[in-house]
């Protein structure tokens, strides 16, 4: 389930940067050979934004398709599967050019400041 | 992560080599805590508030908005933590390899060997990954290696602030090793760079031939694949051919060592690959 540890990567890093703002909206970008569950994000989310800044915001996701390249017949073509084989000529020697972003798009963020309940303070990191 | 909550950052890492250490932050636990008093097994800053002071409804109309674009990666932080791990390491000339496997494959007992097997040519220390107990710290102790373990809780993998506590807690010497044993899973390590030097996996004969096209993520970020329990094989189902073609589909770099730890077939190919990478 690393889709909590994703989730919550997400919501720390909106929420520490635009400080007291309520987030509306979050924009994901999730390839579909990226690995992670969308659904399971989506269940996540609500979870890990309550008592935040982003406590109610919309979750969008976009999950650009696989694209592929093939090193040795130089064919291009879309993957849909994290087992990538030139459906040309069958090798396993593919440069993925698309589908495993993992990326925070954009937020939407309400124009005016509000108070929101106070947040657990990030866990320390060493340097 | 919290079972209750779903927070995470709770991950408990108790150095077994001092067991009068006190405990240095709400995280970080020592053996005679995780042990003994059982009020101080689950150190768990639960800072944060769970109570309703969130307005449920938020009272305001059509508030304007605006669009912010980030384009960040989502595992940013991660990915930051990782590359001073990396830079941290270097500094002290040390070696990280992250073994990563499924539960039971043999890691800690690989790892009992190597250290026995090596003890007079390379100073190792360990990092173990384990949702709970300190059993495997305490069999990686009985050799005399320096050990720290890592309790992840609900947690399904190690990340790079794990890595980063346990590698000053564990204080390893410079120019040595370090093995990380993750949390044995094919999925969830598979996504979360360490800042380790190298990724190997280990997967044991009775998995079946088929793992690396069930699991591609994890076969996919390999630098080596060991084979273990090798001595099995007259007794399982397990063609070593087919296993390398479906490895080859998805991952064509990785080398392949077959091993059997506890006879100690090939031991010495896997001694000669991670010591070439010290050279």
């Amino acid at each position: 389930m690393h889709e909590l540890s994703l989730t919550q990567a997400v919501v720390d890093t909106i929420a520490e940067r635009f400080g007291d703002t309520h987030v509306i909206a979050v924009r994901l970008e999730i390839g579909k050979l990226s690995g992670v569950v969308v659904d399971s994000i989506r269940f996540c989310f609500d979870l890990v934004a309550e008592d935040t800044t982003l406590a109610g915001a919309r979750l969008e996701i976009v999950e650009p398709c696989g694209r592929g390249r093939c090193r040795s017949c130089s064919q291009t073509f879309d993957v849909d599967d994290p087992i990538v084989l030139c459906p040309a000529c069958g090798s396993a020697n593919v440069e993925v050019l698309s589908g495993r972003e993992l990326r925070i798009l954009s937020v939407e963020l309400s124009g005016e400041e509000r108070p929101c309940a106070p947040r657990a303070a990030a866990p320390a990191t060493p340097e | 992560m919290c079972a209750t909550c779903g927070c995470s950052g709770d991950a408990r890492i108790t150095d077994t080599q001092r067991i009068d250490a006190r405990t240095t932050d709400a995280r970080t636990t020592d053996t005679a805590a995780s042990t003994g008093d059982p009020s101080l097994a689950y150190p768990h800053a639960h800072s944060h508030s769970h109570g309703q002071e969130h307005p449920p409804s938020h009272g305001h109309g059509n508030p304007p908005s605006r669009t912010v674009m980030l384009e960040q990666k989502m595992l940013a932080r991660n990915d930051e933590q990782a590359a001073k791990n990396r830079t941290w390491l270097a500094e002290r000339d040390l070696l990280a390899v992250n073994l990563m496997s499924s539960p039971g494959s043999g890691k800690t007992t690989l790892l009992e060997r190597t250290i026995r097997d090596l003890s007079a040519r390379v100073q190792v220390s360990v990092v173990e990954g384990d949702q709970e107990t300190t059993f495997a710290a305490e069999r990686i102790r009985a050799t005399g290696c320096p050990v720290v373990q890592i309790n992840t809780g609900a947690g399904c993998h190690l990340d790079a602030d794990m890595l980063a506590r346990a590698l000053r807690t564990l204080d390893p010497p410079p120019s040595s090793v370090v093995f990380v044993e993750n949390v044995g899973n094919l999925v969830c390590p598979a996504l979360f760079d360490l800042g380790e030097s190298a990724r190997v996996v280990v997967m044991s004969v009775t998995e079946g031939a088929d793992k690396p096209l069930k699991y591609p993520h994890m076969f996919r970020t390999a630098d080596l694949l060991l084979l273990n329990k090798t001595d099995l094989l007259p007794y399982v189902e397990f063609d070593v051919r087919r296993f390398r073609e479906y490895l080859d589909k998805v991952n064509g770099r990785a080398q392949v060592i077959q091993v059997s730890v506890t006879r100690g077939d090939g031991m010495h190919d896997w001694y000669d690959w991670f010591l070439g990478l010290v050279a």
